[in-house]
């Protein structure tokens, strides 16, 4: 700075207006110059990294026939969006080519759910309820039972489908992630539903109605790339049943299959090619698995199957036709944040730092020194908050993009699945997380400048920010407790690593680390909030106290 | 000089230490924080948690202690500072000049900093479990009535937190002694007190978490809370507590050495 002072002309020595340039300089210098800042930022980024590494790490996983690590790994389909779904149902169907309609009306849904179910009915032959041992009657909220058309009969191949839900009245669904609400309440003999799908070239239209001749149109599914070809027919289908109790230290829960009976008649069917004479129904119906993945054993394939009388029809099937989630009832696996839980060493690490390049000052008396050089001291303070800031996000991106470049290779290897992402969600999980840890930087920077101790502002910027998701992760708290922590507190950023969205389609138990109560980019607004406040603080203290 | 050649050597160091803990203001304020926010988060988590039914299988002592997470980050302030500060100031360099005996010195900053910080402890733990007395039968914990110091596992938990923050106090001051400054030390403490607990929730191995659980010296110290449970615990209460007493023991080491090899 002198040398900056020395060239400047007598008549404008004023060095208040000499820019933010050069205060950007000399903040930058004294950072680059302090040998234990430079190396504690190194640190950072390689604990960032080796406790991700550790944290994700799995013993190889091996299975039978000798075989280990990826080879282990069940193939998971993928839906036409290319995220990991479940595709599991007893169809009855028939081929539809071209344009074509499917009326039903759905009289019954029922279901079964635990205990095992058993040995299957004498002879192996399809058991009657009575014959499951230890199971419950009852069905699912999304059980489910309806009508689909469905591209072909590979998991994961494009459908679109009208159905009614145990819990959540009639349904429109498609392509596994689209869910639109129709009529709602339960079905019953006394209260039927009708059910209809209308294909209009790649468009599927689904209508629903009580009487069979009120419609009222529920939606429309694009189904790009529908072949002319498709199947249709109905569908039944069941997730597993979950129970989880939460309580203090853990999560207690049971998990189990289940079993859904849709009753179905007036089936008409317009635009299928009739095979053979089969009254209204159109062609020949045959029924069966799509997609057994047999998660639950194989009693519960024998227990799928449908039955015909006159122009009734009984379907049961098990399984979900519905996304994938992390830790869910049909899905486990790892996703790609659980291999940037070493943010938080070096979240610890930077903190420090931010806070040091501010309290350091204070114990040296350099303040005075930078104060006497650059008066307008708002400008120290933003200067020394873009240097930190910068410094400490590119640390963490280099950090954050090897540990999840490698974390995810090494998990895929070792036989666990990883869920995929869009690039753009990889991309926001990575630079979200070196961000978290660049303004993480600057908090710890402003509550030094207002504290002026080190000790005291490390532990209020550690303690805000890790403490509380501690308390929401380690299920000490109630879920409802630990909800608003992770809403309302720092801690609240660390939603920007949420790779995986949250299906209201799909029951599991959606709980940190790995879904947060808040939006990635709300979560991470928090943060900022809180550090644009103590910023401002710190700059109004700056510029009242004396240095 | 006169009282220092009357006393014995070991009272001197003492009077000398508490002398300067008690003649600055921050160690009171800090203990006074301690008690405070220990007291405040217990009961903000008391009042939140509800048992709908009252057939909730809840740990009500773990539950009413939950603030001394919190309070855990001010012993450790406390701590560091007693001997960052030091360091800071220079002063370390005319302490050991009265005092050439350096492990003595440490000796007699770990008795002086730990005793407050047990009292403060005592009266932060009984604050919480009263909090918890009065206000979890309100919220559907019946059973929460019987949280007496009468009862053998409370007693255990309740006098286990209290040496659980003693401890704390002494590894606090163990690294601080050993890295002498106050940000690096009190990052290294928080470090490994939040991480072990944070690394150990994620881990996807649930043979290492277990580990992680054992060795770390929160989330093993912090077993001595629990009196539900107890054969699903990591690892047993008093053991878990003797794992962080050893962590407190190698620190002070650590400390020792290094202000014994090194110029202060």
């Amino acid at each position: 700075m002198t040398a900056t002072l020395a060239r400047r002309r007598p008549g404008r020595p004023d060095p208040g207006r000499a820019g933010f340039g050069p205060v950007l300089r000399a903040e930058w210098t004294k950072f680059r110059t302090v040998r234990g800042w430079v190396i504690a930022v190194i640190v950072a980024a390689v604990l960032t990294d080796l406790v991700g590494l550790f944290a994700a790490g799995q013993s190889q996983v091996s299975c039978g026939g000798g075989r280990s690590g990826a080879a282990c790994v069940p193939p998971v389909p993928l839906g036409p969006a290319g995220e990991p779904v479940t595709d599991s149902f007893y169809f009855v169907r028939q081929p539809l080519t071209g344009n074509g309609r499917i009326t039903v009306r759905v009289t019954s849904l029922t279901g079964r759910y635990g205990g095992g179910f058993g040995p299957a009915g004498p002879a192996g032959g399809p058991a009657s309820p009575g014959a499951v041992a230890g199971s419950h009657i009852g069905v699912q909220p999304w059980s489910k039972a309806g009508i689909i058309i469905k591209q072909n009969t590979r998991p994961g191949s494009a459908y679109a489908a009208m159905m009614v839900t145990g819990g959540h009245g009639v349904r429109m669904q498609g392509d596994f992630t689209a869910d639109i609400a129709g009529l709602p309440g339960a079905v019953s003999a006394r209260a039927p539903r009708w059910l209809r799908l209308t294909r209009s070239g790649d468009t599927v239209t689904g209508y629903d109605s009580a009487d069979g001749s009120h419609w009222t149109r529920v939606a429309a599914v694009t189904l790009a790339g529908l072949p002319a070809t498709a199947w249709i027919g109905l569908f039944a289908t069941s997730p597993a049943y979950v129970t989880a109790t939460r309580s203090f230290g853990g999560t207690t829960g049971q998990i189990g299959p289940s079993l859904a009976t849709g009753v179905f008649d007036h089936v008409s069917l317009s635009g299928v090619r009739r095979v053979r004479g089969d009254g209204a129904a159109g062609g020949t119906w045959r029924g069966d698995n799509v997609g057994n993945q047999d998660a639950f054993g194989p009693q519960t394939g024998e227990l799928e199957t449908w039955h015909r009388a006159g122009a009734g029809f009984t379907v049961t099937g098990s399984g979900d036709i519905a996304p994938q989630v992390p830790g869910g009832a049909g899905g486990n696996g790892g996703t790609i944040e659980d291999h940037l839980m070493g943010a938080f060493a070096g979240l610890i690490v930077v903190v420090v730092i931010g806070a040091m390049f501010m309290t350091a000052e204070y114990r040296r008396g350099l303040i005075r020194t930078t104060l006497a050089a650059s008066p307008r001291r708002g400008r120290v303070l933003a200067a020394k908050a873009i240097v930190i800031a910068a410094v400490t996000f590119a640390a963490g991106l280099a950090a954050a993009v090897i540990a999840v470049a490698a974390g995810v290779r090494l998990s895929r290897d070792q036989g666990t699945f990883v869920f995929p992402v869009s690039w753009l969600t990889w991309l926001r999980v990575v630079a979200g997380t070196a961000a978290l840890l660049a303004v993480a930087a600057v908090l710890a920077l402003a509550l030094g400048t207002m504290l002026r101790r080190s000790a005291a502002a490390v532990t209020a910027a550690i303690v805000a920010i890790v403490v509380p998701f501690i308390l929401g992760v380690a299920e000490v708290l109630p879920a409802g407790a630990a909800g608003w922590l992770l809403r309302v507190t720092p801690a609240a950023a660390f939603a920007i690593q949420q790779s995986v969205p949250e299906y209201s389609q799909v029951t599991a138990s959606y709980t940190p680390p790995t879904f947060f109560p808040l939006s990635p980019w709300a979560g991470f607004g928090v943060l900022c909030g809180y550090t644009a406040l103590a910023l401002g603080l710190a700059a109004w203290l700056l510029r009242r106290r004396d240095a | 000089m006169t009282t220092l050649s009357t006393r014995r050597p070991a009272f001197s160091a003492v009077h000398a230490e508490w002398t300067k803990l008690r003649t600055v203001p921050g160690p009171v304020w800090l203990l006074a924080a301690t008690i405070v926010l220990t007291v405040a988060v217990s009961t903000a988590a008391t009042a939140a948690t509800r048992c709908p039914g009252g057939t909730c299988f809840a740990d009500t002592t773990k539950l009413s202690l939950t603030g001394v997470v919190f309070g855990q980050a001010v012993v450790a302030i406390l701590a560091v500072l007693a001997i960052g500060g030091e360091y800071s100031t220079g002063m370390i360099r005319t302490t050991l000049t009265a005092m050439p005996r350096r492990g003595g010195m440490l000796a007699a900053k770990a008795a002086v900093v730990t005793g407050p910080v047990l009292a403060a402890a005592a009266i932060a733990v009984a604050g919480c479990l009263l909090a918890g007395r009065l206000i979890l039968p309100g919220n559907g914990f019946t059973a929460a009535r019987g949280l007496s110091l009468a009862d053998g596992p409370v007693l255990r938990a309740a006098a286990g937190s209290v040496l659980y923050l003693g401890l704390i106090a002494l590894l606090s001051l163990g690294i601080a002694t050993a890295v002498r400054d106050t940000a690096v030390a009190i990052g290294i403490v928080l470090g490994l007190l939040y991480l072990f607990p944070v690394v150990a929730a994620v881990a996807a191995n649930p043979r290492w978490q277990r580990h992680l659980e054992q060795i770390g010296p929160a989330t093993a110290g912090l077993q001595i809370e629990a009196t539900t449970g107890l054969r699903s615990l990591p690892i047993s209460p008093w053991a878990g507590l003797g794992v962080l007493a050893a962590w407190a023991a190698g620190a002070l080491l650590a400390g020792g050495l290094a202000l014994r090899w090194r110029d202060a």
